[in-house]
């Protein structure tokens, strides 16, 4: 809880000072101020916690990103390939995948992954199965394979 | 190192605004509503991100760099989120999607929709 | 290359607003403003260069918070009964699906 508060406050320093720009004093306290007022709702709200503020997740966060990141990449050139195509090279699909994932921030952060990337988005998460409509039917199978999952379970231990 | 700076950025801009007129085309081209959604996706994403990356380099200063990644951010945690509960929104008012196979149609058709 | 990226934005905001009057089903035409926001967002922040300001960046920040809060109210609303009843009357227009 203590751990989190710090990286709130951390958070909502840095947004502050790069959002503004100005260094008079006054200036200073006042946003020291409303960092401090947002505290205080925030814990009155009772939202602090593991799932606002996910640290236990931040060993494996950056390497995640970057598979991430080069799979955006890739997924990008295969979608604005098949625009210039035209609509006949497109084979759009429905699909229920089962996940492996226990925790609820596991499973938001895989249909997360799977919308972030396009040609495929999550349309519903129901229990352990997620219902995904792909561009290409190449694309399901490449999420039934598991790459992601695996990494997303990678993530959450 | 100016110059290599400056060309990187415009190499990144030229990229950028290819990525966001395919998006517009993938808009106006694909069949359904679902479809149209990745082309949208693609404009959300990579497009938006090369035109701030390159902007990232013609940036004069450290608060405006900072303020370019913050767009970047916002983006791309604002784009899936709009695309997710657009989709679940018109799935719910019985926006059937058009598919290719048969059999997925069978396997849409026995579940909860 | 910073006004032929301008331009470019241009063009695919143009395609956006399109969709948006051709649009078939209402989910089309909101699909079409959500763009038409992530691209106005892009096009400040590069008139901001092209003008030699960057204080337009805030701006674009606001307008980024202003365009997701915007869509999420419409299909938080798009949830309630009323707003079916009134997308059954419009359903002839989407007869294909």
């Amino acid at each position: 809880m203590k751990l989190h508060t710090i990286s709130l406050f951390l958070t909502l320093t840095a947004f502050w000072l790069l959002n503004s720009g100005h260094n008079t004093l006054l200036i200073l306290l006042l946003g020291l101020a409303s960092v401090l007022l947002v505290l205080v709702i925030v814990h009155k709200m009772d939202v602090v916690d593991h799932e606002s503020q996910p640290l236990h997740l931040t060993r494996n966060l950056f390497s995640y990103y970057l598979w991430l990141t080069k799979e955006i990449i890739k997924a990008n050139i295969i979608v604005v390939k098949h625009i210039w195509l035209g609509n006949k090279s497109i084979s759009p699909t429905l699909r229920r995948i089962k996940i492996s994932q226990k925790t609820d921030m596991g499973k938001v952060i895989y249909a997360n992954s799977i919308t972030l990337t396009p040609g495929t988005v999550a349309i519903d998460l129901i229990d352990d199965e997620v219902v995904v409509h792909a561009l290409l039917k190449q694309d399901i199978e490449s999420l039934l394979a598991g790459e992601m999952d695996r990494r997303v379970s990678q993530l959450e231990r | 190192m100016d110059i290599i700076i400056n060309i990187s950025g415009a190499l990144f801009l030229l990229m950028g605004s290819f990525l966001c007129i395919s998006g517009g085309v993938g808009l106006l081209r694909f069949p359904d509503f679902y479809t149209r959604m990745h082309a949208v996706g693609v404009t959300d994403t990579l497009g938006a991100g090369m035109i701030l990356i390159g902007l990232m380099c013609y940036s004069p200063d450290f608060l405006t760099f900072s303020k370019l990644v913050m767009i970047l951010l916002l983006t791309l945690l604002i784009g899936p989120t709009t695309s997710h509960v657009l989709a679940k929104a018109a799935m719910h008012n019985n926006l059937m999607p058009k598919l290719q196979q048969e059999d997925n149609i069978e396997e849409t058709s026995s579940s909860n929709y | 290359m910073l006004i032929a990226a301008t331009l470019a934005i241009f063009v695919a905001m143009i395609l956006a607003i399109i969709r948006g009057i051709v649009g078939p089903t209402l989910y089309d035409r909101i699909l079409a403003v959500n763009m038409f926001g992530t691209k106005t967002v892009l096009l400040i922040s590069l008139l901001g260069f092209v003008m030699g300001r960057p204080e337009f960046l805030d701006i674009a920040i606001v307008y980024a918070l202003i365009n997701f809060i915007s869509v999420i109210g419409v299909l938080r609303y798009s949830d309630t009964n009323k707003f079916k009843h009134t997308s059954a009357d419009e359903k002839p227009l989407d007869k294909e699906y």
